[in-house]
C-alpha cells in the first residue's frame, strides 16, 4: 500500500485537531483535539520510521505517548479543579491572565 | 641674544636641601589642618616656626651660593620623574639660582614678618589656626612657583597660589563680599591660567620639552623657523602673567581682592603673590627677547595698567582698595621694566623687591589703623589719626614717602631708573612710554598724599560717628607683635633701595639669570631731566592733593555730585562695566539660551521618545486577550513560518 496515504491520512487528523483545538470552547474536546494532533504526528513518525527502513521513528513514536500519558495525568487534573471552581469547562470563562 | 643660554648644572651643596625649602611650610599646612581644634591654641606657632625656618635656610642657601660669573650660579636639583609618558618626560625639579634665591628670601622674609603681624592682627578670629595653615599653603605654593626647574612645576606652583589666595580672601566667608571676591579672583585668575597652559602645550608641540633648560636652548631655534610661534608663545605667557598680576585687562579682580584679612592682601595681593607675573617674565627673558612685538606688548600692558590703577585709585575712598590700585598701577611698572628689553630685567625685579617692602609695609600699616578703628575701612571716616597711632604712623610715613619715589627712599631708586629706561626707549615710543611713567609718578604722589591727609590728619571725624555695629571709634595703637614686623618692613622701604643699587648690587648679583645689566641711556632728554622732572611731578602731585583735599574738611558722606573725571575713576576706568558688558553678560545669555534649547529640544526629544514607546507599548498589550485559542492560533501560526522558512531554505 502507498505509504503517501498515510501521511496524508495523518495530515488530516492534524488540520481537524488544530481546528478544533481552534475552535471549541469545551476544555475536554479541546484536549482531546490536541491529543489528536498528537497521534496525527505520531502516524507520520510511524510511516517514514516505515518509508526509511529505521526505528528511528517508532522509538520517537513511543516517547510522544509516554510524554502525552504524562501530559493527560495533569491536563485532565487542571481542568478537573478549574471545573470545581467556577462550575463550568469552558476555557473562554477562564481568561484572567491578561493585559 | 646669547647672554642667557646658560645651562644649569646639578645641585650641590646647601643647594640640595632646596626641597625642604618647600616641603617645611607644606608640612606645616598639613599639621595645622590634621591636627584640628586641638591645635587652636599653638597651631600659629607651628606656621610661624616654618616660615622662620624656611627664612633660615634661604639664606644659607643665598650665603652659600657661589657668586655670578663662576659658572655654576645656575644649579638644578631633580627630585624625582614626574610624568614619564612617552615623548612627554617631566622631571620634578626646583632651580636654585639668583632670581629664584631672590624671590626665595622675598617671600620666606616677608613671609616670616606677616606671619608675626597675623599672630596680632588675628589674635581675636577663632579660625586663626585655618588662617595661618593657608599662609602656609601659600608660602609652600609660591616658593614651588618660583623654584621650579620647568614650566609645568611652575604651573603647579602657579595653581597652589591661586587656590590659596582663593581660601584667604573667602576666609570670611560668612561674609557674601568675601566668598563673591573669592570667586571673581579664582576666574579671573582662571582666564589667565588657559593662557600660561596654552603656552606650556605650544612649547611641548615646538620643542617637546617643558623644562626651562630645554625650552630656552631650542627657542632660538624656533625662532629662526618661525617667529610667529615665539610670538604666540610670548603673548600666552603675558596673558598668564596678566591674570596672575592684576594687569589690564584682568585688573578687576585684585581690588576685590581686598576683602580677604589685610595681612593676606600684605603678602599675597602686594608683596608677593602679584608679582608672580613679573617673575614670569623674567624668567622668560630668553623667548621675549627673540620677539619684539611681545616686548611691545608687555610695555604697552605695563603703561596703560599703571595709569588705569593712578587713575582708579586716585577716587577710591576704601583704604586697602587705594593701596591695592597703587599695586595694580607699581606692578605696571615693572611689567614696563620688563617689558622694555635685554639690559633692564633687574629695574623691575629691583621695583619688584622694593615694592614688596613699603607696599607690604603699607598693608600692615592699613590693617594697624583698621584694628584701631572697629575693621572699617572708609577713609572719609578717619582723620587726625598720627596722635593715636604714633609708631603706625612714623612707619606708614615711609612707606608712603618710598611709595612715591621721595629722593634716597627706596622707590626712588627703583621707580626712577624705570621711567629714564622708559624714555630711553627712543622716538615716539619712549615719549609715550616715558610720558605715561612720569604721569603715573604724579598721580601715585597726588592719591597716595590724599589717603595720608584723610588718614591721619585734619579733623578727627570719627569722634562724632559710630561705628556701623553702633560702638565707638576708640583708635589706639597696635600690640607689638604687629609694629615690630611694620618697623622692620619700614627700615626696609627706607634703605633697601641705597642697598640694592649700591655698585649695581642686585643686578649684578641677577646677570646669570636675566642678563648682563645695561644702564638705560635715554637719548630724547638726558637722565638727570629724567630726574627733576620726575621730582616736579611728584611735587605737583602733593600739592594739588593738598589744595585738593588737605587744606578742605573731608565730607563724611562722599559727595555724589562730582565731575566725570571723578566719575570715571570711581567707575575703575571702566574695568568691571568692560568686563559686565564684553563677558558676563554674554555670558549670561548664553546660558539662560542653552537653559531654554535644553528644555525645548533635547527635553521634548527624550520624552517624547519615552512617550511614544509607552503609546506602542499600550497597543501591543493588547494582544493578550486571555483566550486561549488566540494564542494558540498565534502558536500556529508562528509554526506554519517556521516551516514554510524552512521550505524556502530546502528548495530554494
Amino acid at each position: 500500500m502507498n505509504p503517501d496515504y498515510y501521511l496524508i491520512l495523518s495530515a488530516l487528523l492534524f488540520g481537524i485537531g488544530a481546528v478544533g483545538v481552534l475552535v471549541r470552547r469545551n476544555a475536554i474536546v479541546v484536549f482531546m483535539c490536541v491529543e489528536l494532533m498528537l497521534n496525527a504526528v505520531n502516524l507520520s513518525f510511524v510511516t517514514f520510521s516505515r518509508i526509511n527502513g529505521n526505528l528511528d521513528g517508532v522509538v520517537m513514536a513511543f516517547f510522544v505517548m509516554v510524554v502525552a500519558a504524562a501530559e493527560v495525568v495533569v491536563g485532565l487534573a487542571i481542568i478537573m479543579s478549574i471545573f470545581r471552581s467556577r462550575r463550568s469547562a469552558s476555557i473562554d470563562d477562564a481568561n484572567l491572565l491578561k493585559y | 641674544m646669547t647672554e642667557t643660554a646658560e645651562m644649569a648644572v646639578p645641585a650641590t651643596g646647601m643647594a640640595g636641601a632646596a626641597m625642604w625649602l618647600v616641603l617645611l611650610p607644606l608640612i606645616g599646612t598639613a599639621i595645622m589642618l590634621i591636627g584640628g581644634r586641638r591645635l587652636d591654641r599653638t597651631g600659629h606657632l607651628v606656621g610661624l616656626l616654618m616660615v622662620v625656618a624656611a627664612f633660615v635656610l634661604g639664606l644659607l642657601m643665598f650665603l652659600s651660593h657661589p657668586a655670578s660669573g663662576e659658572g655654576t650660579s645656575i644649579m638644578d636639583s631633580n627630585l624625582f620623574s614626574w610624568m614619564p609618558v612617552e615623548q612627554l618626560q617631566v622631571e620634578f625639579g626646583l632651580r636654585i639660582d639668583p632670581l629664584s634665591l631672590t624671590f626665595v628670601l622675598l617671600i620666606t622674609g616677608v613671609g616670616a614678618l606677616i606671619h608675626i603681624y597675623s599672630i596680632g592682627y588675628m589674635h581675636h578670629d577663632p579660625d586663626r589656626r585655618k588662617f595661618f595653615a593657608y599662609l602656609n599653603l601659600f608660602v609652600a605654593s609660591m616658593l614651588l612657583l618660583v623654584l621650579g626647574n620647568s614650566f609645568v612645576t611652575l604651573y603647579a606652583g602657579w595653581e597652589g597660589v591661586g587656590l590659596a589666595s582663593y581660601l584667604l580672601i573667602g576666609f570670611w566667608s560668612d561674609r557674601p563680599s568675601a566668598a563673591t571676591a573669592a570667586k571673581k579672583a579664582f576666574i579671573m585668575n582662571r582666564v589667565g591660567d588657559v593662557g600660561l597652559a596654552l603656552a606650556i602645550f605650544l612649547m611641548f608641540k615646538e620643542m617637546g620639552t617643558t623644562s626651562f633648560d630645554g625650552v630656552f636652548s631650542q627657542i632660538g631655534a624656533v625662532a629662526e623657523q618661525s617667529p610667529g610661534t615665539v610670538t604666540a608663545i610670548a603673548l600666552l605667557l603675558l596673558l598668564g602673567a596678566c591674570g596672575k598680576s592684576g594687569q589690564v585687562p584682568l585688573q578687576a579682580w585684585l581690588p576685590d581682592a581686598m576683602e580677604g584679612p589685610t595681612p593676606v592682601s600684605a603678602l599675597i595681593h602686594a608683596a608677593t603673590m602679584v608679582t608672580a607675573g613679573v617673575y614670569l617674565i623674567a624668567r622668560c627673558s630668553p623667548i621675549f627677547n627673540l620677539t619684539a612685538d611681545g616686548q611691545l606688548v608687555v610695555t604697552i600692558i605695563g603703561a596703560v595698567t599703571l595709569l588705569v590703577g593712578c587713575i582708579a585709585g586716585c577716587a577710591k575712598d576704601d583704604i586697602k582698595k587705594v593701596l591695592a590700585y597703587s599695586t595694580v598701577s607699581q606692578i605696571g611698572y615693572m611689567f614696563l621694566a620688563v617689558g622694555l628689553g635685554a639690559g633692564v630685567y633687574a629695574l623691575g625685579i629691583l621695583h619688584l623687591l622694593t615694592h614688596g617692602f613699603f607696599k607690604a609695609g603699607l598693608f600692615l600699616g592699613a590693617g594697624s589703623v583698621m584694628h584701631g578703628m572697629n575693621d572699617d575701612v572708609d577713609m572719609r571716616r578717619y582723620g587726625g589719626l598720627w596722635r593715636k597711632m604714633p609708631i603706625t604712623f612714623a612707619t606708614f610715613t615711609f612707606g608712603y614717602l618710598a611709595l612715591i619715589g621721595f629722593p634716597f627712599l627706596s622707590g626712588f631708586y627703583s621707580k626712577d631708573p624705570i621711567i629714564e629706561a622708559a624714555f630711553a626707549a627712543g622716538g615716539t615710543k619712549g615719549w609715550l612710554l616715558g610720558g605715561a611713567a612720569l604721569l603715573g609718578a604724579g598721580l601715585t604722589a597726588f592719591y597716595m598724599t590724599r589717603l595720608m591727609y584723610m588718614t591721619f590728619f585734619g579733623k578727627a571725624r570719627h569722634e562724632e560717628l559710630r561705628s556701623a555695629d553702633g560702638r565707638e571709634y576708640h583708635p589706639h595703637e597696635s600690640p607689638a607683635s604687629m609694629t615690630v614686623p611694620m618697623v622692620i618692613l619700614a627700615l626696609g622701604s627706607i634703605f633697601a633701595g641705597f642697598f640694592l643699587t649700591q655698585g649695581e648690587r642686585l643686578a649684578g648679583w641677577l646677570s646669570p639669570s636675566v642678563g648682563e645689566f645695561s644702564e638705560p641711556h635715554p637719548e630724547i632728554v638726558s637722565a638727570t631731566a629724567v630726574t627733576v622732572g620726575t621730582l616736579v611731578m611728584i611735587a605737583l602731585g602733593v600739592v594739588i592733593a593738598w589744595l585738593f583735599v588737605g587744606r578742605k574738611p573731608v565730607p563724611v558722606q562722599r559727595p555724589s555730585d562730582v565731575s566725570w573725571v571723578i566719575r570715571l575713576a570711581r567707575a575703575e576706568v571702566g574695568g568691571d562695566v568692560i568686563n559686565e558688558t564684553l563677558f558676563a553678560t554674554p555670558g549670561i545669555k548664553l546660558t539662560n539660551s542653552l537653559v531654554v534649547a535644553e528644555e525645548k529640544a533635547v527635553d521634548r526629544v527624550m520624552t517624547g521618545f519615552g512617550t511614544g514607546l509607552a503609546a506602542l507599548s499600550a497597543r501591543l498589550r493588547r494582544t493578550q486577550t486571555g483566550y486561549v485559542r488566540s494564542y494558540a492560533l498565534s502558536m500556529l501560526g508562528g509554526s506554519l513560518i517556521v516551516v514554510l522558512a524552512l521550505l524556502v531554505v530546502r528548495f530554494a
